[in-house]
């Protein structure tokens, strides 16, 4: 549905996207996951036919973004980062207009559908201007599905809602992705995880990997970190660490508490605590410290290429 | 082209809840009324000396066309330049509709909101004709309008194309309305200066003359149908281009 290949786009001097290549096909839900600025909005314009790229190709829909930008357009639903709303209209007004430019026979129909579909409609003759900005999220993510389009791009949609939202969308978003094809993009990790059949990791314009949300889990969790405190002073703590079987790194923070890490499938846990204790420290806290997104991309872009590319 | 008439329908109805709107709307038919009540009064008080004088419409449609140089800016600044701003240009840039189409819609229903104002002002050769025995001249008042309403949308397109260009409506607001007074006036003084054929060309280009000197007199003529005609599609095609533009940006 999605094919990408070797898509390139310059602002000037600064190159936003470098090579991407990618696919997704129908029925697929593709996660972009990446930090602000990494080239995840970019891409999307490019797919959606809002601006042409440097170089490279893009298919969506089986058409050419820039040869026949239109019938991907007429395909496309997209849900921009800023939700592209008229607050003077009401949802129904705007949805209708939006349903008319797509040429949808029943326009009034098919705005009540999409207002249903992400439970607005008990709020159709309001005005945009009156909504909240989880309302004005679901009202975006309406008018991206009014056309009921092939492939649905969505960016970020799950910015400023409530958590009760966040799950409602995401079950909107998990039953489009059942017959059509969807990419989203996301810098939370556990959204990522929870609603992609496959993630795509960009950084600075390139893909730095891609993989199930499972498999990069397991890749992921090759190591475990946790965090240990003591009461009073630290002093000569990292040395008995060290000496422990397993623990493969030591690492002093500035708050006092010394973080260790250790590979999977060998918990030197109970032997850190021991040593520890018999030290003579008094052991006031130990805990497992999930990686955070920003570890995961320091991780990620120290592999080496060759496991990029086995990936 | 049902596109074009989507986006249109859109616009048209924003300006009827629109301040600017009614605030342009109404400074147009206080000025024009108030000079058709003067006119009249005029030619009542005089009415024994300039027998054989009749009022026309001329006065107020030529009123009409110099309020449309101060107030037109006000109308097309906030057309492409306040969807940029709002980030809903990106959902028309990606909605399946040509660039033309949506630079043309929002002409075009600007156009709709400037006719429904010139319509109100058709009280006014109604009025005069009832007033007036045998009644006024009719291909005066048809030409005169036929003027007013070529001026309004050569200005509204080269107004959205201005619109186009920017984000910002202010800056869009006095880059157009400086356009209106270049082509209105400032042009016209070289046609007064040069002589020979430069002088015909700047004499050409003046929109006064097209419109005082022509149609406001009676006269429909081809020269005049092509200048506005082609200030029309100079002003949608910038209005596209910029769009384009944008997009490579």
């Amino acid at each position: 549905m999605i094919q990408v290949n070797g898509l390139t786009k310059d602002y000037g001097a600064r190159r936003a996207i470098d090579n991407l290549t990618f696919d997704a096909e129908q029925g697929e839900i593709v996660g972009f996951l990446g930090p602000n600025g990494a080239g995840k909005t970019t891409t999307m314009r490019i797919l959606t036919g809002y601006m042409p790229p440097t170089d490279g190709t893009a298919m969506v829909a089986g058409y050419d973004v820039v040869e026949e930008s239109l019938e991907v357009r007429k395909r496309v639903g997209y849900l921009p980062e800023t939700v592209p709303l008229y607050n003077d209209m009401t949802a129904l007004e705007y949805l209708k207009f939006m349903a008319s430019l797509r040429r949808i026979p029943d326009t009034e129909d098919r705005a009540y559908e999409s207002l249903q579909a992400v439970n607005l409609e008990d709020r159709a003759d309001s005005f945009i201007g009156t909504f909240s900005k989880g309302m004005r999220q679901r009202v975006g993510l309406a008018q991206a599905l009014i056309h009921r389009p092939e492939v649905l791009i969505l960016d970020e949609p799950t910015i400023g809602l409530d958590p009760a939202q966040i799950v409602e969308i995401r079950n909107v978003i998990r039953e489009i992705g059942k017959d059509r094809t969807v990419l989203l993009s996301t810098h939370i990790l556990s959204e990522a995880q929870q609603m992609c059949d496959r993630v795509l990791i960009i950084n600075k314009g390139k893909i730095v990997t891609e993989d199930t949300p499972e498999n990069l889990q397991s890749r992921l969790v090759g190591s475990q970190r946790v965090v240990l405190r003591v009461r009073g002073d630290s002093d000569g703590l990292n040395a008995r660490i060290t000496k422990v079987k397993g623990v493969r790194t030591v690492e002093s923070k500035p708050d006092g508490s010394v973080e260790f890490e250790f590979g999977a499938g060998e918990d030197a846990r109970p032997q850190v605590a021991k040593a520890v204790v018999q030290g003579g420290y008094e052991l006031l806290e130990m805990r497992p410290v999930g990686l955070s997104l920003e570890e995961i991309f320091l991780e990620l872009t120290r592999e080496n290429s060759e496991d990029i590319k086995a990936s | 082209m049902r596109n074009i008439w989507i986006i249109a329908k859109r616009e048209f109805d924003h300006y009827f809840i629109s301040p600017i709107a009614y605030v342009v709307a109404f400074l147009i038919l206080l000025t024009t009324g108030i000079i058709f009540a003067i006119n009249i009064y005029y030619f009542i008080q005089n009415a024994l000396q300039s027998f054989g004088q009749v009022p026309d419409i001329s006065p107020i449609t030529g009123a009409f066309g110099f309020l449309l140089v101060l107030s037109i800016p006000a109308i097309t600044m906030r057309l492409l330049a306040d969807e940029a701003r709002m980030g809903t240009l990106e959902l028309l840039l990606t909605a399946p509709v040509r660039d033309f189409e949506l630079v043309a819609g929002k002409w075009l229903g600007s156009l709709l909101f400037i006719l429904t104002i010139v319509a109100v002002s058709l009280v006014y050769p109604i009025i005069l004709n009832g007033l007036v025995s045998p009644g006024i001249d009719q291909q005066l008042v048809m030409s005169s309008y036929l003027g007013v309403i070529l001026v309004a949308a050569a200005f509204l397109a080269l107004g959205v194309g201005i619109s186009a260009v920017f984000t910002n409506q202010v800056a869009a607001f006095f880059v157009t309305l400086m356009t209106f007074v270049f082509l209105w006036w400032l042009i016209g003084f070289p046609a007064q200066v040069l002589q020979g054929s430069a002088s015909e060309v700047f004499r050409y280009l003046d929109m006064k003359t097209h419109f005082y000197d022509s149609l406001n007199l009676g006269s429909i003529k081809l020269a005049d149908l092509v200048y506005f005609v082609s200030l029309i599609a100079l002003g949608l095609f910038v209005g596209t281009t910029a769009i384009e533009t944008r997009r490579w940006r």
